[in-house]
C-alpha cells in the first residue's frame, strides 16, 4: 500500500502551460500517473500534449473528478492557487513552489486548517510525493525510485530525498511512499504526519527519514516516535558542519543557539531509538542491514 | 537579511513606531554635525550586526562636542567580534524609567505567530527566558485573525507593564505587529523598549530580520542590501544571483538544493576535508549558472580542488555538464574538478563529459567517493 496516493488518484497540474509545469507535468503522466487536466486562468479550452486545460480548479474537478492538484506556479500565485485549489475540491495538493514568503505561508496554512479541514498539503518548496509504480507527483525523477516497498521515505530535503531513494535503490530496496515535506518555516505536512501514515499502512516495514538543522521538527519527531513507532526508522540529518548563526539556503536551515542544530537533533532521534546515521550513503547501507532481518 | 539598528529604526519609522531621533555618520566629522545638530546629551553607536556591542566599548554617551569627537573616533574603525565599525549612529540620549522587551516572530511548531513581552527589558531575553521564565507574557497570534487593540491591551496588562505605559505600548504593539507582517520581517525586536520619566514609550533599539522571499514586493530594501558589508566571494556570488556563503576549507563545494549542499560539507568533512564554502546553486540550474558558480569558486585563492555534487530534479544533469564546460572555456579554472551526476538526465549529462575527461575533470560513480577523490586532490 502507499500514503496520500495510490494509482488511482487523479491529479490536475496548476500551471501546466508554465514551462515547469509542463515539463514536469507530462513527465508525471509519462510516469503512469493520472494527470487528468491542467489549469491556467485564461487558457481553458486549450490542452498542453492532450491534456486538456481548464479556467479554475472547479471547472477541472467538475470534468475530470480529480482529487490531487500538482501546483507548480510563481511563488507570488501560489497561496491564491493553494487556497483555490481547496476551494475546488481538491483534498491532496502538492506545492513544489520555492520562495513563497514565510507570511504567505502562515496565513495560507491556518486558512486550510480553518476553512478546509480535511485538505492535506505537501510543501511547499518540496520535490513531491511519489508511490512508485503507482503515482508520482511532483519534480522527482521517477527512475530513481523502486517499487514494491517495504521501506517508507520522509524528507526535508528536496535533493537529498533523491539521495535517499538512490541509495535505497541501488541496494534493491523499494519504497512503497515517499513525501518530501520541504523545507519552508510553515510546512503543509510535518515528519509526524507521514510517520504516523507510515506506521498505520501494512506494507511499510520501515522508514528512512531525512532532517537537516534549523526550527524543531525533528526533535518533535523524536517525541512522537518514542510513544508511537513501532517500525524501525534510519535518519540522517544534514548540516553537521553547517557554521552556526548562518542561513543555508533556505528559513527551514537557520541554526540558532543549540536548539536546532543537527547534533541535537541526532540525539533527540537516537534518544527514541532511531538509527541515526552520518551521511545518507551510511544510511542506505544500514537500512539493508534492517531489511534484512525483517 | 539582517538590518543595521539605523535602518531597523528607519524601517520602524515608516509603521508609525515612536524611535529616538538620530542620523548616521560614516566619520568623525558627520558624527559632530549630526550631534550639533539633534542637540546633546547624545549617545554614540557601533553599527554591526552583532551582539554585545556595549561591552565592546561600541556604545558611549557623549555631553558635548569634544566627547562626541573622541567616542565617535574609538568607535569608527572598532573591531567587535570580527565585524568592523564603518558607520554610528548619533541619537539624543533618552532619559529611562523603565525598560521593556517586545518582540514577534513565527512559532514554527504552532505554525502561528508569537509575540513575546516582558517588563524585564534591556537585558538578553533568552537569560529573562531561563532565569525568570514567567516575566515573559507570550501571545500566540494567528495570522489569519492578526492583532488587534483590545488583545494588545489585555496582553500589557499580562505583562505587567507599568499603568502608564500600557495604552501607548498597547497602540506601539499593534504598530510593531503590522510592521512585522505587512514589512514581512522574520523577526522585529524592540528591546530595550522605554517608558521615559516624563510618560512616552518609544524604541530604543531596532533588531530587524527580513525575509528574502518577499523582496519581490519590496523595492524599499534595496537601499538597505547597498549596505550590506560582506565577504568579497560572498558579495560576487550575490551579484551573480548564487546562494554562497565563505568559509575557510581548501574544498570548493558546488550543489544543487541546500540539503544536498549542507550534505556535501558533512560528507567532505567526514572524509578529512575541510569546506571552502556553501554554494546551492538552486533547481533549474543552467550553464549560465555553472560558469557563474565557478567563476566564484576560482576567485577563492585557498581552494585546492572543486567538487560538483549533483542530483538532478528539476535541474537537468545535461545542461549542468553543458554549464561545466562553457565555464571551461570561458575562464580557467585554476583547480582540478571532480563531478558526481546523478537524477534527471544523468546519462546524457555524463556522456556529454565523458569526452573532455582528464586529470583535472573528473567524474565518480557516488557522492561518497568523490568527496575522497576532491578531498585527496586538495590534500596533496
Amino acid at each position: 500500500m502507499s500514503i496520500f496516493v495510490d494509482e488511482n488518484t487523479k491529479v490536475i497540474v496548476q500551471g501546466l502551460t508554465g514551462s515547469q509545469g509542463r515539463f514536469h507535468g507530462l513527465r508525471n503522466r509519462d510516469y503512469g500517473t493520472k494527470i487528468v487536466g491542467g489549469v491556467t486562468p485564461g487558457k481553458g479550452g486549450s490542452d498542453v500534449d492532450g491534456v486538456p486545460v481548464f479556467n479554475s480548479v472547479k471547472e477541472a474537478v467538475e470534468a475530470t473528478g480529480a482529487t490531487a492538484s500538482f501546483i507548480a506556479v510563481p511563488p507570488k500565485f501560489a497561496s491564491a492557487a493553494i487556497l483555490e485549489a481547496a476551494e475546488g475540491g481538491i483534498a491532496l495538493i502538492v506545492c513544489i513552489t520555492e520562495g513563497i514568503p514565510a507570511h504567505d505561508e502562515a496565513v495560507t496554512f491556518n486558512r486550510l486548517v480553518e476553512e478546509y479541514p480535511g485538505v492535506r498539503l505537501i510543501g511547499p518548496n518540496c520535490p513531491g510525493i511519489i508511490s512508485p509504480g503507482k503515482c508520482n507527483i511532483g519534480i522527482t525523477s521517477g527512475d530513481i525510485a523502486l517499487a514494491g516497498g517495504p521501506v517508507g521515505v520522509v524528507s526535508r530535503s528536496g535533493t537529498l530525498t533523491y539521495q535517499a531513494l538512490h541509495e535505497l535503490s541501488q541496494h534493491g530496496i523499494g519504497q512503497t511512499t515517499c513525501v518530501g515535506i520541504g523545507g519552508d518555516p510553515v510546512p503543509g505536512t510535518n515528519f509526524i504526519d507521514c510517520l504516523a501514515a507510515f506506521q498505520a499502512d501494512p506494507e511499510t516495514k520501515a522508514v528512512m527519514m531525512i532532517g537537516e538543522i534549523g526550527g524543531s521538527e525533528e526533535e518533535r519527531a523524536a517525541e512522537w516516535i518514542k510513544i508511537n513507532m513501532t517500525k524501525p526508522i534510519v535518519s540522517y540529518i544534514a548540516g553537521v558542519t553547517a557554521p552556526p548563526g548562518r542561513k543555508m539556503g533556505h528559513a527551514g536551515a537557520i541554526i540558532s543557539g543549540s536548539k536546532g542544530t543537527a547534533q541535537a537533533k541526532m540525539d533527540a532521534l537516537a534518544a527514541a531509538g532511531v538509527f541515526v546515521c552520518l551521511n545518507p550513503t551510511e544510511a542506505g547501507e544500514k537500512m539493508v542491514e534492517i531489511v534484512k532481518a525483517l | 537579511m539582517d538590518l543595521f539598528e539605523y535602518q531597523g529604526k528607519q524601517y520602524f519609522a515608516r509603521f508609525g513606531i515612536a524611535v529616538s531621533p538620530g542620523d548616521v555618520a560614516d566619520t568623525v566629522d558627520e558624527a559632530v554635525a549630526v550631534a550639533e545638530r539633534i542637540g546633546y546629551p547624545v549617545v554614540v553607536k557601533a553599527q554591526v550586526k552583532v551582539g554585545g556591542r556595549g561591552k565592546a566599548g561600541g556604545v558611549k554617551l557623549a555631553n558635548d562636542i569634544d566627547e562626541v569627537r573622541l567616542h565617535a573616533g574609538n568607535i569608527l574603525g572598532l573591531d567587535i567580534k570580527g565585524h568592523v565599525v564603518h558607520r554610528v549612529w548619533i541619537e539624543r540620549s533618552s532619559d529611562i524609567a523603565k525598560e521593556y522587551y517586545a518582540s514577534f516572530t513565527l512559532d514554527r511548531p504552532n505554525k502561528t505567530h508569537l509575540g513575546m513581552l516582558s517588563a524585564q527589558g534591556g537585558v538578553e531575553i533568552e537569560v529573562v527566558a531561563e532565569e525568570n521564565p514567567d516575566a515573559i507574557a507570550f501571545l500566540q497570534i494567528d495570522p489569519v485573525r492578526g492583532l488587534d487593540v483590545a488583545t494588545a491591551r489585555r496582553w500589557v496588562a499580562e505583562a505587567e507593564l507599568d499603568e502608564a505605559a500600557r495604552e501607548q505600548t498597547a497602540q506601539l504593539l499593534v504598530k510593531l505587529y503590522d510592521c512585522y507582517t505587512t514589512g514581512d520581517c522574520d523577526l522585529a525586536e524592540i528591546n530595550p523598549l522605554i517608558l521615559t520619566p516624563d510618560g512616552n514609550v518609544h524604541a530604543l533599539d531596532a533588531k530587524v530580520t527580513l525575509d528574502e522571499n518577499a523582496s519581490y514586493r519590496h523595492p524599499e530594501w534595496d537601499e538597505f542590501r547597498a549596505t550590506e558589508t560582506e565577504d568579497p566571494r560572498e558579495k560576487m556570488a550575490k551579484e551573480k544571483g548564487l546562494n554562497y556563503i565563505g568559509l575557510d576549507g581548501t574544498v570548493g563545494i558546488i550543489a544543487n538544493g541546500a540539503g544536498l549542499a549542507m550534505s556535501t560539507l558533512d560528507v567532505v568533512n567526514q572524509v578529512g576535508g575541510t569546506a571552502a564554502n556553501f554554494l546551492d546553486i538552486g533547481g533549474g540550474a543552467n550553464a549560465d549558472v555553472m560558469a557563474a558558480a565557478l567563476e566564484v569558486i576560482n576567485a577563492d585563492p585557498k581552494v585546492k580542488s572543486i567538487f560538483v555534487n549533483i542530483f538532478g530534479g528539476i535541474t537537468r544533469v545535461d545542461e549542468v555538464a553543458k554549464g561545466v564546460l562553457e565555464a571551461l572555456a570561458r575562464v580557467s579554472i585554476s583547480s582540478p574538478i571532480v563531478l558526481r551526476l546523478d537524477g534527471t538526465n544523468a546519462i546524457e549529462g555524463r556522456a556529454i563529459l565523458a569526452p573532455h575527461l582528464n586529470e583535472r575533470l573528473i567524474t565518480e560513480p557516488t557522492m561518497l567517493d568523490a568527496a575522497r577523490t576532491a578531498v585527496n586532490l586538495a590534500n596533496a
